[in-house]
């Protein structure tokens, strides 16, 4: 979808992102932005107050299909169990699978979510179902959680991307998750550890020339806007400025400016490494992280898989959500677990388990949600929901919620009111405290 | 013995799908583990069965004492549980805290007394049979440790892990000899460019009149995950640590090499699962190739061979217990 801020649309002329942000009594009120029109999102005094809050998300996308019997809802003694034992946690009551014993210490700062059911079993479709709230379709494309975060949380101004997707390989470029939002909120991709790529001017080309150069880029551009500027243009215009300012800040992404004792805190691994850098960055300042660590589709020697995945997994997201509450952060960041559905209960010949979405976990801590809990359940051998079913769209509008933007509310694009998450569906207040 | 007159000659059927089998040393009883973290033992002659609950996890490991009284088991719980193995009804009668994390493999050494336990921990451990306690421990490997097995004349020890690293240990020193490069039977790759170990020494066997070393699971993991690999045996000099061939089983493009037993006349038994299914397949130093394979009706976890009565016992996911003899049908 188009946005031709050219021609003077309601978003261009009315609206920042700052200014989308709705009001937490709005939500509780059962109102919201959908009702109220565009004049909800100009409420200066809560875009404030947020700000002020400087909120951030961090996701945690364990893609494949994490198994939620090694994890977070284990069944030990079970048909469905493994070999998989339960261990207690640091919250009375709660247990989780012995393969995250570092992650058990820090489930006062989390919430399970333990009822989802997705109801998509494919891998494409359940990451996109999961990251932006909605259904697949031809007919429309929607939003990542990263973009949402990046065009709701982050200021323009902040020097720094507002999306940032850390993953395994090279890196470079970016991504395609903001759709209608426009490429401006789109991610950008650090390989590994790195800082992002071409990040640094060249020697020969001298600190004058490079002046001139963007002096001359920006009459240019401001000629060419003037007449017939979109959001494509405006996400081209912006991507340079910010680059800009990327090339200042270079060593935000330069995790080997960490100590050495936090990179073995964390893991000499790449993932651990990932986790580190997502703490540098949002204590930096940037407003939605996303680190991935892959193989988790164990659809053979699915045990073997989760002990070395696991593993791994365990002492960085620990170490990581323990910094951020010692820190201070966690009551401005949400931190997601997640990936694109479960595992089934069923193990299959070959050691494995296959895809799942009926009954499997989702995780949450920091920001507003309730900490130390465990919502929603599933039946004794792990293949159903029976109490606190959620799905996709519901989760969606839980982590806007716990940053403190109005998941009800309208955004306006191409002149046309959008609802910001699933109007079908709200938040689970549960979590919310 | 012979290993194309292979026939099921009897199947039983437990209630949860089936890990690891062994006969016991007279051959008239076995004992597997399954699913339910429960050890069964069977009367090979009518199929009675009794079940041994003391685990709190999968039992992949499981080893009888000489003279047979008792049975080792070794779990994923990381304990090892003694076991009167003749009672009605076998209680513990002994459990140790062995290991941290799971227990893979135990052998017994052949002159009785001493047992040999490996697992995630990296760790060696030696504990005297009769007293549970601890004689030795090392830290034997890198990576998890997935196979160990005592030399025959009892002075040396052999453990592979999930590196596809082999080492033969001396006992009384507990020092390293020799290093056999398996990595072949290890990858370290993966969808989305973050690689993953997979693979290692799932077995290893000694066959002692050759002076072989064998070592067994798969190499070509195109596809982890999704279990697209073919199975291999390496084998190995023992005195020299050269790889003397690489048996490839053509024709099996999703499989494993799980278990490895020497045979009487030198010809190496493997079982072989996978997503083709399950097989014996047959080595001899002669050649690469499997020299003859026998189709199991559905994949099994585990296979035992008693000498004495020349049967072979197959565990399996669809919980039949299966025996094969090697000789033609009577």
């Amino acid at each position: 979808m188009r946005a031709p801020y050219a021609c003077h649309s309601g978003e261009h002329v009315t609206a920042n992102r700052r200014r989308f942000l709705g009001s937490m009594g709005n939500m509780l009120a059962g109102g919201g932005a959908m009702a109220a029109g565009l004049g909800s999102f100009t409420r200066g005094a809560v875009a404030t107050d947020l700000k002020a809050r400087d909120m951030r998300i961090v996701v945690l996308n364990l893609y494949g299909g994490l198994s939620q019997l090694e994890s977070w809802d284990p069944k030990p003694g079970t048909a469905s169990g493994g070999p998989t034992r339960a261990i207690p946690t640091s919250v009375p009551g709660i247990h989780i699978s012995e393969l995250l014993p570092h992650t058990a210490q820090q489930m006062h700062h989390l919430c399970l979510l333990r009822g989802v059911n997705s109801s998509e079993n494919d891998h494409a479709k359940g990451i996109y179902q999961i990251l932006t709230g909605r259904r697949k379709t031809p007919a429309a494309d929607y939003p990542q959680i990263g973009a949402v975060a990046a065009r709701t949380l982050c200021e323009e101004s902040a020097g720094l991307p507002g999306h940032v997707l850390v993953i395994p390989g090279g890196g470079g470029g970016r991504g395609k998750e903001a759709a209608y939002l426009g490429p401006k909120y789109a991610s950008i991709a650090l390989g590994g550890d790195k800082p992002p790529k071409n990040t640094v001017k060249p020697d020969i080309i001298s600190d004058a020339a490079e002046l001139r150069r963007h002096e001359f880029r920006r009459r240019v551009n401001q000629h060419f806007l003037a007449r017939q500027g979109s959001a494509i243009t405006d996400a081209y215009t912006f991507s340079y400025e910010q680059a800009l300012q990327l090339m200042e800040r270079r060593d935000v992404f330069d995790v080997s400016k960490e100590p050495a004792r936090d990179v073995q805190r964390y893991g000499d691994h790449d993932f651990g490494r990932q986790c580190l850098l997502a703490r540098r960055l949002l204590e930096n300042g940037v407003s939605f992280v996303q680190v991935k660590h892959s193989n988790y589709d164990t659809h053979n020697d699915n045990f073997n898989f989760h002990l070395e995945q696991l593993g791994e997994f365990d002492q960085a997201f620990a170490c990581l959500v323990e910094d951020l509450a010692q820190r201070g952060l966690l009551e401005q960041t949400l931190v997601v677990v997640l990936s694109e559905f479960g595992r089934t209960p069923k193990i299959n010949a070959n050691y494995g388990r296959d895809h799942w979405s009926k009954a499997w976990t989702v995780v949450m801590g920091g920001a507003r949600v309730v900490a130390g809990a465990a919502f929603g359940a599933t039946n004794a051998d792990g293949t159903e929901v029976i109490d606190g079913q959620v799905d996709h769209g519901e989760l969606f509008h839980t982590y806007l919620t716990a940053v403190g933007v109005d998941s009800s509310q309208n955004i306006v694009v191409d002149g046309r009111e959008v609802p910001l998450a699933d109007p079908a569906v709200g938040p689970v207040w549960k979590v919310i405290s | 013995m012979d290993i194309r007159e292979a026939h099921i000659a009897q199947q039983w059927t437990y209630s949860s799908p089936l890990l690891a089998c062994r006969f016991a040393p007279d051959g008239q009883q076995l004992v597997s583990s399954a699913e339910d973290s429960t050890l069964q033992r069977w009367d090979l002659s009518n199929g009675e069965q009794a079940v041994l609950r003391g685990h709190e996890s999968w039992v992949h490991a499981i080893q009888f004492t000489s003279p047979g009284e008792q049975l080792i088991s070794g779990g994923c719980d990381g304990r090892l549980i003694w076991w009167p193995i003749a009672d009605a009804t076998p209680q513990p009668l002994r459990k140790l805290d062995a290991h941290a994390g799971w227990i893979r493999a135990l052998d017994l050494h052949p002159h009785g007394q001493q047992l040999v336990s490996v697992g995630n921990d990296l760790m060696i451990r030696l504990w005297d049979v009769d007293t549970g306690e601890k004689m030795a421990e090392w830290k034997g490997h890198d990576k998890h440790i997935y196979s160990v097995a005592f030399h025959p004349q009892g002075d040396q020890l052999l453990s592979g892990d999930l590196s596809g690293t082999l080492k033969l240990w001396d006992l009384a020193s507990k020092q390293l000899v020799r290093q056999f490069d398996a990595q072949t039977l290890h990858s370290y790759k993966s969808h989305g460019n973050q690689p993953v170990d997979f693979g290692g020494i799932r077995d290893l066997t000694l066959l002692p009149t050759a002076g072989h070393l064998l070592a067994g699971g798969l190499h070509k993991a195109t596809n982890p995950l999704g279990a697209v690999h073919e199975p291999l045996v390496l084998r190995f000099g023992l005195d020299t640590g050269e790889l003397l061939h690489s048996h490839h089983c053509e024709g099996i493009p999703q499989g494993m090499v799980g278990r490895l037993k020497g045979l009487p006349d030198g010809t190496a038994m493997a079982l072989c699962s996978g997503g083709s299914g399950s097989f014996l397949l047959f080595f001899d130093h002669s050649q690469e190739k499997d020299v003859h394979r026998f189709k199991l009706p559905t994949i099994a976890r585990d296979m035992d061979w008693h000498a004495a009565s020349e049967r072979v016992a197959t565990a399996h996911y669809d919980r039949q217990l299966r025996i094969i003899p090697l000789f033609a049908k009577s």
